[in-house]
């Protein structure tokens, strides 16, 4: 891959002059978050290790640079997570000297607060352990990685996402969005949910992360792994509820294109081990990330947006 | 896989539609999505799906982009949806709008950030009263450039005359109004002529495909007549051992350029000092231009903090409290004369009142409507605001980002008024007063 930046014609400040798309993109996102830490006390960029949360912390990094990130992390641990990816969580946590928030699913089915669900996905059960932590950290501002090109009720999500005190979504209470001018104010208890990457791809994420030589855990490259099909969809084995009796393991290449909760993630066969090569297989996809990997969206067209409006991201 | 895709960095370009779901507006979005191959399989798979349950025969388009159960139920789309796509050329945001005349919001939210819109007309129907008022909305926001898609051609048989006469009547009326720069082209949304592949049947029309268009419509800013402006969201201290007198400000330059050595004065003390360097995201550069984040240092230790402006010294804004502007009202609640606001204008936020409300502008035939006393959601009329604290102000003539401002209500926070400081057409006066208020609006 040749990447040629389209450069600011320099030196001739009358010449008409252009920023590349990811250079755009990446202003725009470093706005939002100056914006966030000027307007708000108590903000957290939700972090799991994967790429999205990986490109969301690097841009904070950028924002305060040479500063600190006046921002702590907050993981929501399905308790089913890649170990590959929790480590990439750690080392990055350590690497830059920040503070980490864990909010455990687990937690709450050991203490019978919520209950395993009959196909042992744990994704929709976030919501609870994330918005009780919200509430009992104060958090006035909590930065998500979700992109509006990503599915359908997530196109009409505004970059500052007002939710009330249950951290709820209501569509009809969005905010419209005026320019770069957003309106972050909030009544006690209530928080906003803001989301810098909402005008990138799942490309342009990927062409960004090339750029910027960003590190990411070993399984956005093809590996070798032992998998089984379920729901169309290859899963790695493991102690969350796979593979049933009918289900067999085979060693497959693989990789992954998006990362959450092992029982609903899928790979994808790939034998892209570089980015650039990740990037050819992304451009060439006719499929886009989570119809082919994430059955959770599969659920039923409304899926995201009820779930939306309890609070999940 | 062994293809060499090569992917360059390319522009972005950011266009709202404006139009109705009887213009084919779904339609030409839909075809846009599709033939430029932006539509990936398991999302046409879906719509497929859902219009097979909905009894529908063919995969309605329409869905792609109608996201929320609200709006399916009713057929409707009650909100900006945004879509992206990219070709070999460009990428695109797309801030897709419903056209009906409660929406009038919802368009101007779209408008505010695109730098060309799209306004949709049915080539039987030719230049109705709805088209009328996106153009009027379109040279209030001072959008760029605008693209006039005259859509089902096939059932005008494709007459060049047809198009001829709407594309020179809208043209007429635009240029009155001051749209700086007008492209007709005529489309068949459903049968894909001129969308994204020339149209066999209409040879007589040579200029580009509207997806053509998109992709070689200028995005470069020229600075020749912008005043610089920065406004200052942070500042950034890290009174470290490595950095221990660092003071950075940080903010999206707003309009023009800076340069290392200028002379600059802050808003609104007037303190002045030069710029000693600029950090563009961790690299150190000479010159920093419009929508780049950028840490500004100067060579004195003076007080600035969030919300302040950075400016030239040579070509400063007047400072005021007295803010005359056309605003667009966005909130159910309505705005009247007495209406206690807070005035939020690049990085600050003011106190303010809302002094006099002197006229209403009915859209579809430009007319004003003396003292109505209030504004509803979706009027457009000249508000007269007093702020508690000077602001530095722009036109929005010259400056969209420095020359715009919201009114937030103090009590819960709600988003209530779109602001534009200064006249409202960039023509001298394109609109009549009217003698008597008849009360009929929308």
């Amino acid at each position: 891959m040749t990447t040629t930046v389209a450069k600011v014609h320099g030196g001739d400040t009358d010449a008409p002059y252009t920023l590349s798309h990811l250079d755009a993109l990446e202003s725009e996102a470093v706005h939002i978050f100056r914006e966030v830490a000027g307007e708000f006390e108590r903000p957290v960029i939700l972090f799991s290790g994967g790429k999205d949360s990986i490109v969301m912390l690097h841009l904070a990094l950028k924002a305060f640079a040479p500063a600190a990130v006046p921002f702590t992390l907050l993981h929501v641990d399905t308790g089913h997570n890649f170990p590959e990816v929790l480590e990439y969580r750690d080392r990055a946590v350590a690497a830059h000297g920040l503070r980490l928030h864990v909010a455990s699913v687990q937690d709450y089915i050991d203490r019978g607060v919520l209950k395993e669900r009959p196909d042992g996905t744990r994704n929709p059960l976030q919501t609870l352990p994330l918005t009780e932590k919200i509430q009992a950290e104060k958090f006035d501002a909590v930065f998500g990685g979700g992109r509006r090109d990503e599915e359908k009720a997530r196109a009409k999500e505004r970059v500052f996402s007002l939710r009330d005190e249950f951290s709820q979504w209501d569509p009809r209470r969005q905010r419209p969005e005026l320019w770069n001018l957003y309106n972050g104010r909030h009544a006690p208890g209530e928080h906003v949910r803001v989301f810098p990457l909402s005008n990138w791809t799942e490309l342009d994420v990927w062409q960004y992360i090339a750029r910027e030589g960003i590190e990411l855990p070993d399984i956005y490259f093809a590996h070798e792994r032992e998998v089984f099909q379920r729901a169309g969809m290859w899963l790695t084995a493991g102690e969350w509820g796979g593979p049933k009796a009918d289900e067999t393991v085979e060693k497959r290449q693989v990789r992954y294109r998006t990362v959450g909760d092992m029982s609903c993630t899928g790979a994808v066969d790939s034998d892209a081990v570089t980015l650039d090569d990740v990037i050819a297989e992304i451009a060439a996809s006719r499929l886009t990330e989570r119809g082919a990997t994430r059955a959770d969206d599969k659920m039923s067209e409304a899926a995201m947006e009820d779930r939306k409006r309890e609070g999940y991201f | 896989m062994t293809t060499t895709t090569e992917l360059t960095e390319t522009t972005l370009l950011r266009f709202a539609t404006a139009g109705s779901v009887d213009d084919g507006k779904s339609t030409l979005v839909g075809r846009l999505l599709h033939d430029s191959k932006s539509i990936l399989t398991d999302q046409l798979e879906a719509v497929e799906r859902a219009s097979a349950s909905r009894g529908q025969d063919a995969p309605d388009l329409a869905l792609l982009t109608d996201g929320l159960r609200a709006e399916r139920e009713q057929g409707i789309t009650i909100d900006v949806a945004y879509r992206y796509f990219a070709t070999p050329k460009r990428r695109f945001i797309l801030a897709d709008t419903p056209g009906h005349v409660q929406y009038t919001r919802n368009m101007v939210t779209g408008a505010s950030t695109a730098e060309l819109t799209v306004i949709l007309i049915d080539a039987r129907n030719g230049v109705v009263e709805q088209t009328r008022r996106h153009a009027a909305l379109a040279a209030l926001l001072r959008v760029p450039h605008v693209v006039l898609a005259v859509n089902k051609m096939d059932l005008v048989d494709y007459q060049e005359s047809v198009f001829a006469a709407i594309a020179q009547e809208f043209t007429a009326y635009a240029l009155e109004l001051g749209v700086p720069e007008i492209t007709a082209i005529p489309i068949s949304a459903l049968a894909g002529d001129n969308v994204v592949d020339p149209s066999a049947k209409m040879d007589w029309y040579g200029g580009p495909t509207f997806l053509e268009h998109l992709e070689t419509v200028p995005v470069a800013h020229d600075l020749s007549h912008c005043h610089a402006r920065l406004p200052v969201q942070y500042v950034i201290r890290p009174q470290t051992a490595e950095h221990p007198d660092y003071r950075g400000y940080a903010g999206q330059i707003a309009a023009g350029s800076f340069r290392v050595g200028e002379s600059v004065t802050v808003l609104p003390s007037g303190h002045a000092s030069k710029i000693s360097g600029i950090d563009l995201l961790g690299e150190a550069v000479e010159v920093a231009y419009t929508t780049q984040s950028v840490t500004v240092l100067l060579e004195d230790d003076i007080d600035i903090s969030r919300g302040d402006l950075i400016v030239p010294s040579k070509d400063a804004p007047p400072t005021t409290q007295d803010i005359e502007a056309t605003v667009c009202h966005v909130a159910d609640a309505p705005l009247t004369v007495g209406h206690r606001v807070l005035l939020k204008h690049g990085t600050r936020t003011v106190k303010a009142i809302v002094k006099d409300i002197p006229s209403r502008l009915t859209l579809d035939d430009l007319s004003l409507h003396p003292h109505p006393g209030q504004l509803v959601a979706n009027d457009i009329g000249r508000v007269k605001i007093r702020t508690a604290e000077p602001l530095p102000v722009d036109s929005y003539a010259d400056s969209r980002r420095t020359g715009s401002f919201i009114l937030i209500d103090p009590n819960d926070g709600t988003t209530l008024t779109a602001g534009m400081v200064g006249e409202s057409f960039a023509s001298p006066e394109p609109v009549k007063d009217e003698a008597e208020d008849d009360g009929w609006d929308f």
